[in-house]
């Protein structure tokens, strides 16, 4: 079976790439084009590790077909920093220090972006919901949910 | 495998009845991609069908509500003016995994995926949808409880697609809620799920009612006796105690690591009760 060429929108650039049937997303994005940033953690759709928006949406990339991406509009956890200056999501989870290993945090900031999109004043409990299939075994979560809170009252000019 | 796109009805059902191998739709993904990375089916074709209009789309009609079979649960929750129609069947589908899963699981693979568990779709048979499915021989209207045979089969044809979901027109005091139990309160699988509707005269008198049970069954069941106890009283503790017994009574139950067969039974009633009592509210705000 030939490859599938797809052409998508990732982080703002037009990219081309070549998949087979059975790649997701997250196949492509890692051993494709090399944007290492956004992780596998289940593989399933459990865990959130691989969440990227898609046309404005956040997902597990796990849970896309390469092929689906045809015309799509990507944003990994690389295009969240503008060059060296760091979000404010980025620069609030070093501040509170909300990750230890790292596996879970490109998902977690992708995740928590697209809530402060919609809602830049939730309550604790809303970023709480939100963040529900985000999987973290390290931090027990409260350091991560401090700092979405930091930051979205940041954000909001606070 | 071969991955299909197409952009039109008769395309995606040409396609799925010409494949002589083993053909998958491909809505949202989170039930068929998780499955075929289990290798538990390996499809020789996947057909998109989110790039058909008619399948992503939420409109008003007659007087109620048609929702293409390819729309997100969190479109559905976006939409205002649906989510006050059926505030009950929103809440099933917010139900439905983490907001990662929500961006993409749709109505129609819910439903289609057929685990007696799905949280939309005992909210769906309490509303009275009735489903429209095209296929090779034409189209045909179907009630949704009639869908779903066991876990993971259909009454579907081959080369047959659920393309959208039909809510009724109903009455002005008139609502709908669902209650599922979990052991936790987000991200899990429901124990029990139980989705009332029910619709008041100008007396508060309850003139019509549907009951759907989930995750106690083969399938989800539409209870007629359960709704029948609601009907023509003004929906006093006499008639919810009614309703409640009649739940349970129609709960067929396994035991399994997420509940005992007990348990379930007796926890269907009592989420029938309180589901009742949360679209009684709602219907006397409306």
């Amino acid at each position: 079976m030939a490859k599938y060429h797809i052409t998508a929108e990732i982080n703002g650039d037009e990219v081309e790439y070549l998949c087979e049937p059975e790649q997701t997303l997250l196949d492509v994005l890692r051993d494709e084009l090399n944007f290492t940033g956004t992780k596998e953690g289940c593989g399933s759709g459990d865990c959130g590790a691989c969440t990227v928006m898609m046309n404005g949406r956040h997902v597990c990339s796990c849970l896309v077909m390469g092929a689906e991406a045809s015309g799509a509009k990507i944003e990994t956890i690389e295009g969240m920093a503008d060059g060296d200056n760091l979000h404010t999501l980025q620069e609030k989870f070093i501040e509170h220090a909300a990750l230890q290993c790292g596996i879970c945090t490109p998902g977690i900031l992708v995740a928590s972006k697209a809530l402060l999109e919609r809602n830049p004043d939730p309550t604790e409990t809303e970023v709480r919901y939100w963040l529900a299939g985000n999987l973290c075994r390290c931090t027990g979560y409260d350091k991560i949910i401090r700092a979405v809170m930091d930051a979205a009252s940041e954000m909001r000019g606070n | 495998m071969r991955y299909e796109a197409p952009e039109s009805l008769e395309a995606a059902v040409a396609l799925l009845n010409e494949e002589s191998g083993t053909a998958r739709v491909l809505a949202g993904g989170t039930d068929l991609i998780v499955q075929m990375r289990a290798q538990m089916i390996e499809p020789d074709l996947v057909v998109d069908i989110k790039n058909i209009d008619e399948l992503r789309t939420i409109s008003q009609e007659n007087g109620g509500w048609r929702v293409g079979a390819a729309v997100t649960g969190a479109e559905m929750n976006e939409h205002a003016a649906f989510k006050a129609a059926w505030p009950g069947v929103c809440e099933g589908t917010d139900l439905i995994g983490s907001t990662q899963i929500q961006s993409r699981a749709t109505i129609g693979g819910n439903l289609c995926n057929a685990s007696p568990a799905a949280d939309s779709v005992p909210a769906m048979i309490a509303a009275g949808v009735i489903l429209t499915i095209v296929g090779p021989g034409g189209s045909r209207e179907l009630p949704v409880e009639e869908l779903c045979v066991s876990p993971g089969k259909t009454t579907l044809a081959k080369g047959e697609i659920v393309v959208s979901f039909a809510f009724p027109a109903r009455g002005a005091v008139a609502s709908d809620a669902y209650l599922r139990l979990t052991p936790r309160t987000e991200m899990d699988i429901a124990v029990v799920g139980v989705g009332v509707s029910l619709e008041l005269d100008g007396d508060g008198t309850c003139t019509s009612a549907r009951v759907g049970l989930g995750a106690v069954a083969v399938k989800a069941l539409l209870v007629e006796e359960a709704a029948n106890a609601l009907i023509g009283t003004k929906v006093d503790d006499a008639a919810v105690a009614a309703l409640a017994a009649a739940t349970s009574a129609a709960a067929k139950p396994i035991d399994d690591k997420r509940g005992t067969k007990e348990y379930r039974i007796k926890i269907a009633g009592v989420l029938a009760k309180r589901a009742a009592g949360i679209a009684l509210e709602r219907a006397r705000q409306n």
